[in-house]
């Protein structure tokens, strides 16, 4: 046996809906049954176990290390050090190659992977890393971000100095205008490491081939990339490993970043076996990265009308151990640092810096989600020291299609906000809370009130999100399209390498074929690379990007069609399986022209370029897209005992084309609960550089009763640039969702709440 | 068995022991599946009390005992999901002793009497007795929880519980009262803010010295009382909350639930 068993395979993408229908999702019932195959559900004869011993120091010096014992075990196959890496013996995002594959005589941060061991079976090689004896010299963690950020004195955490990036935004001059200020706000803001929390854990199977090379069935975000740092680090070269993603359990950026990948290769090589890793629910909150914590000091001034004149904000972010996505998270915070306003003066800097906190890289919004926090906030104080309403004062200096951001990057597309805000107050309100249902009530089935101490509170939040890669970044994304006849019917094979994470992305690629293509049957090609990359699952850029490739693919393969058609028509299309010209109508039906042959065209498609940020003012053209959010959140709080019950989450979105309602109403829906989550719950405790709830018991996710119903209103705005106008989607509602509903958590209290999440004791002191 | 066996974790439902055991918490020498012992499902009355064999689910507990035992059907319905309702039982709350326990409140304010049994015979043990540290109880290791007894509720009970989350999460506190209108007293217990689940002795003290049972609750009294119900825990700062904010909560769940409890006495009465 050479396939794993439950290892992806084509799949027929149900029914006929071309772009702006609703198909059912392939993987839809499958999930919902319990039935769908992830990544940890990979199976094949022969394998064996592979597990990761791990730091439980934040930082300390390994002295010594005794794998004897481990290795004489029966059952174990082999332990695995640094001294092993058969290749380049770091690996990192962007080029970094700053994290050891295994820890060389240091350990950064606590979970860091120390030696592998594969085994015949799982407690086998949990034993196994038991006796494993390592002699520690445990040292102060280095957890202080400021002093990693301002003190020269505070020491390194490793070879990269601090910060890992220091970017500048310049825009006017603050300076010239802070005594024209008649109002003055200033706020102190943070926000907690919020994790991704997929359900799915780290996994994937290593299987070695017999030239030398491996099959990698992995979950993962962006294979290429993954590629870029597996194949050094394991000492092949990219044609020597297949890679297949397997099914993939959520992502929302926690897969961009290397888990078990080089690791279970490592295993395979050295045994010649094949090697599983499944990671536990606890290993898995130190198996990935998480959102960057963020203190954020900003003071507006303005005039007493509400005018904002000057911005000056500083914004520091912990990366932790290592690089990551640091130098991005900066980038977008940096750019995105006082949102979608007009300040004619802004002066932002920000700050990522190294410590031994939780290793923190890409999340869902990063950089954007923390900085939206702050500047909405400031938005809602501002509002109230002019005496103007929340809606008004954001109106008064929404930016709009021709304004410039901070970065002097000029909006080109529309930018309805001052409409959009209009739209959500105008939104009808829920209902009266209805206390005779304790489910309705803040605490819920816990029966903390029947009504009493229960105040309602309404808030509005907007955020404005890059999509796709910025900064220079040519995150180009490639699609393989075979059109052919089978069984009789004309029939496209789309392959692409481009991940999907649960977000629908394999849907939306049928729905173009279709509309494309004018057929009705697409299958879709387990993504690997076989073909080039398509970049990564995040930044909100699969839909616009891969989509893209598709469409533009299908192009190619249309025109392919069209020539093989004779009388050199100019007027073709394909309608309904048929080849239609204009001033002749129906010509042919496809499966006709084609005959026994097949059309494949493989395209690559690009974002219109952007530009870096100058490294002294930030100033650029660094986004490729621009997506606006505006939530209006409706809470009910127990005043006396400060728990929350999110009432109702409305939310106006512009999308520039609906591709597939039904994903994107879920997209919305995910990104909502998300922001709520980090509004009232979600953080990863840490103290002295060391977590405190790495678990589902006491790191909380919202479930059913604390999201609430939410009342959609998307707007289709084209984005001239992007292929159908469409706008990505997945993000934006991440970060507005989160100040909204602490924003309606002020109103029903009165307080002030700097820090997210908000806590009971927060609104009880 | 248990006797021969010591070491032997019994297993009822399994959602805490599977918890722990796949967490690598606890690798017990034996696991003692109880789920073989029929008698272990069910309730009877017997002497006008209810005794509850240790696997009866919370969810049996909801659907078929809610009229007679309130307060722990309150607290069985905070228990975690669904899924954990179906499998989760009073004694394996009982048998894991942690403070943080839901169905702890509600068995001290109600007066509960746990049954154990060993090869040795059987020993009836007052709730009030049986916790007597950080998931430490008085079951000795040779011994097996076997039900408790409740005597069906002789006035109204509440049992409120704080978490961060609306749904499906564990107590950062919890606060169960039971009204004894026959013997002119009120009973209480206190989850997740001391080493063990506890009741309030003082408070209960002064509700039975304090409380005019022919009258509206007194404000006064009812501020007392959630202050002596807060000043018997000994709560901690943890992940889940801060000692600060755990005294605080207890305070106002007091007042509430006995508001609530005597509102509905007041009204029964008033019929």
């Amino acid at each position: 046996m050479t396939t794993p068993l439950r290892a992806p395979r084509e799949i027929a993408a149900p029914g006929n809906g071309g772009v702006g229908d609703s198909p059912l999702r392939p993987d839809g019932t499958l999930k919902v049954r319990g039935e769908f195959a992830y990544s940890s559900d990979l199976w094949i004869e022969g394998m064996l176990w592979g597990a990761t011993l791990r730091s439980p120091h934040p930082r300390a010096r390994i002295v010594s290390m005794d794998i004897g014992l481990a290795l004489a075990m029966n059952g174990v196959h082999a332990v695995l050090t640094h001294d092993d890496v058969p290749g380049r013996k770091h690996y990192g995002l962007d080029l970094t190659w700053d994290q050891p594959v295994l820890a060389i005589g240091e350990v950064r941060h606590q979970g860091e992977p120390i030696a592998l061991v594969a085994a015949d079976h799982p407690e086998i090689a949990r034993r196994a890393l038991k006796a494993i004896a390592i002699e520690w010299e445990v040292l102060e963690p280095l957890t202080d971000a400021r002093r990693a950020a301002f003190d020269p004195t505070y020491p390194q955490v490793q070879e990269r100095p601090n910060p890992a990036r220091y970017q500048p935004v310049r825009f006017g001059d603050v300076e010239s205008v802070r005594d024209r200020a008649e109002v003055v706000v200033t706020g102190t803001y943070e926000v907690g490491i919020q994790d991704q929390a997929f359900l799915g854990p780290e996994s994937g199977l290593a299987v070695p081939r017999e030239d030398g090379g491996l099959d990698l069935y992995v979950a993962t975000q962006w294979m290429h990339n993954d590629l870029k740092q597996i194949g050094p680090c394991l000492g092949l070269t990219d044609e020597q490993i297949h890679m297949t993603l397997s099914g993939v359990g959520g992502a929302f950026g926690g897969r961009e970043d290397l888990s078990m990948q080089i690791h279970a290769g490592m295993l395979a090589l050295r045994t010649g076996r094949p090697i599983k890793i499944v990671y536990n629910r606890e290993e898995s909150f130190f198996g990935h990265v998480h959102r960057h914590p963020a203190e954020m000091r900003y003071e507006y001034g303005a005039t007493r009308d509400g005018r904002i004149l000057y911005a000056d904000v500083e914004i520091l972010l912990d990366g932790g151990a290592y690089t990551s996505a640091t130098l991005n998270v900066v980038g977008n915070a940096a750019s995105l640092g006082v949102g979608p306003y007009a300040i004619p003066n802004v002066k932002i800097d920000t700050y990522g810096v190294y410590t031994n906190n939780p290793p923190c890289g890409a999340m869902r919004g990063f950089g954007a989600v923390q900085a939206c926090f702050a500047y909405e906030s400031m938005m809602d104080k501002l509002g109230a020291a002019c005496g103007i309403d929340p809606v008004t004062i954001r109106q008064i200096n929404a930016a709009s299609q021709g304004t410039p951001l901070a970065t002097g990057q000029i909006i080109w597309a529309p930018l309805p906000m001052a409409e959009m805000l209009e739209q959500a107050r105008r939104l009808p309100m829920p209902a009266p809370l209805d206390a005779s249902d304790i489910r309705n009530l803040p605490g819920g089935a816990s029966q903390t009130t029947h009504g009493e101490g229960v105040r309602r509170g309404v808030g509005y939040g907007v955020g404005l999100k890059n999509i796709c890669f910025s900064e220079g970044y040519d995150d180009y994304s490639t699609a393989r399209v075979r059109l052919e006849v089978i069984g009789g019917v004309a029939t496209a094979l789309v392959h692409t390498a481009a991940a999907e994470v649960g977000q629908g992305l394999v849907t939306v690629e049928a729905q173009i074929a279709r509309t494309e293509l004018g057929i009705e049957h697409v299958v879709i090609h387990p993504a690997d690379n076989g073909v080039d990359s398509a970049g990564s699952s995040s930044a909100s850029r699969q839909t616009y990007m891969t989509g893209g490739a598709v469409k533009t693919a299908c192009e190619a393969v249309r025109q392919e069609l069209f020539a093989r058609v004779p009388g050199g028509h100019t007027d073709l299309s394909l309608v309904g399986g048929k080849i239609v010209s204009e001033s002749m109508g129906v010509l042919a039906a496809i499966e006709d022209v084609l005959g026994e042959d097949a059309i494949e065209e493989t395209r690559r498609f690009h974002h219109h370029p952007t530009t870096g940020m100058d490294k002294r003012t930030g100033q650029g053209d660094t986004h490729a897209q621009l997506g606006l959010c505006v939530h209006r959140a409706v809470v009910d709080v127990d005043v006396e005992l400060g728990l929350v019950k999110v009432v109702e989450l409305a939310a106006v979105q512009d999308v520039g084309k609906i591709i597939n309602r039904l994903s994107l109403e879920g997209q919305i829906h995910g990104g909502t609960a998300q922001g709520l989550g980090l509004a009232v719950m979600e953080e990863i405790v840490v103290r002295d550089g060391k977590v405190r709830n790495p678990s589902f018991t006491d790191y909380l996710i919202p479930t059913i009763l604390d999201m609430p119903p939410m009342r959609l209103e998307i707007l289709e705005n084209a984005d001239p640039r992007a292929p159908y106008g469409l706008r990505g989607a997945g993000e934006p509602p991440t970060l507005s969702s989160t100040p909204a509903v602490v924003a309606a958590i002020r109103d029903a209290t009165g307080l002030d709440l700097t820090r997210v999440p908000v806590r009971p004791e927060h609104l009880t002191e | 068995m248990k006797a021969g066996t010591p070491g032997a974790v019994p297993i009822q439902g399994g959602t805490d022991v599977m918890v722990e055991i796949n967490f690598d918490v606890h690798r017990p020498a034996a696991l003692l599946d109880l789920n073989q012992v029929p008698e272990l499902f069910t309730w009877e009355r017997i002497d006008g009390s209810y005794r509850v064999g240790a696997g009866v689910p919370y969810v049996q507990i909801i659907a078929e005992l809610g009229h007679e035992l309130p307060g722990l059907a309150q607290a069985a319905r905070t228990v975690g999901s669904p899924q954990i309702r179906n499998r989760g039982t009073v004694g394996g709350n009982l048998g894991a002793a942690s403070p943080a326990g839901d169905s702890h409140p509600p068995l001290l304010a109600g007066d509960a009497i746990i049954e154990v049994a060993s090869a040795a015979g059987t020993r009836m043990i007052p709730a009030h007795e049986f916790y007597l540290g950080v998931k430490k109880s008085a079951l000795r290791p040779d011994e097996l929880i076997r039900a408790f007894w409740m005597k069906p509720a002789d006035g109204p009970q509440y049992f409120s519980k704080v978490g961060t989350r609306n749904a499906m999460v564990i107590a950062v506190c919890s606060f169960a009262v039971a009204l004894h209108p026959s013997e002119r007293r009120v009973g209480t217990g206190i989850g997740s803010a001391a080493p063990t689940p506890r009741r309030a002795l003082e408070a209960e003290a002064f509700l039975a010295e304090s409380l005019d049972w022919e009258a509206r609750m007194d404000p006064e009294v009812l501020r007392r009382f959630g202050e002596l119900v807060a000043a018997a825990a000994s709560p901690i700062d943890d992940v889940r909350g801060t000692a600060d904010y755990r005294r605080h909560a207890l305070a106002v769940m007091a007042r509430r639930t006995l508001t609530w409890a005597w509102n509905d006495y007041r009204k029964v009465r008033a019929a």
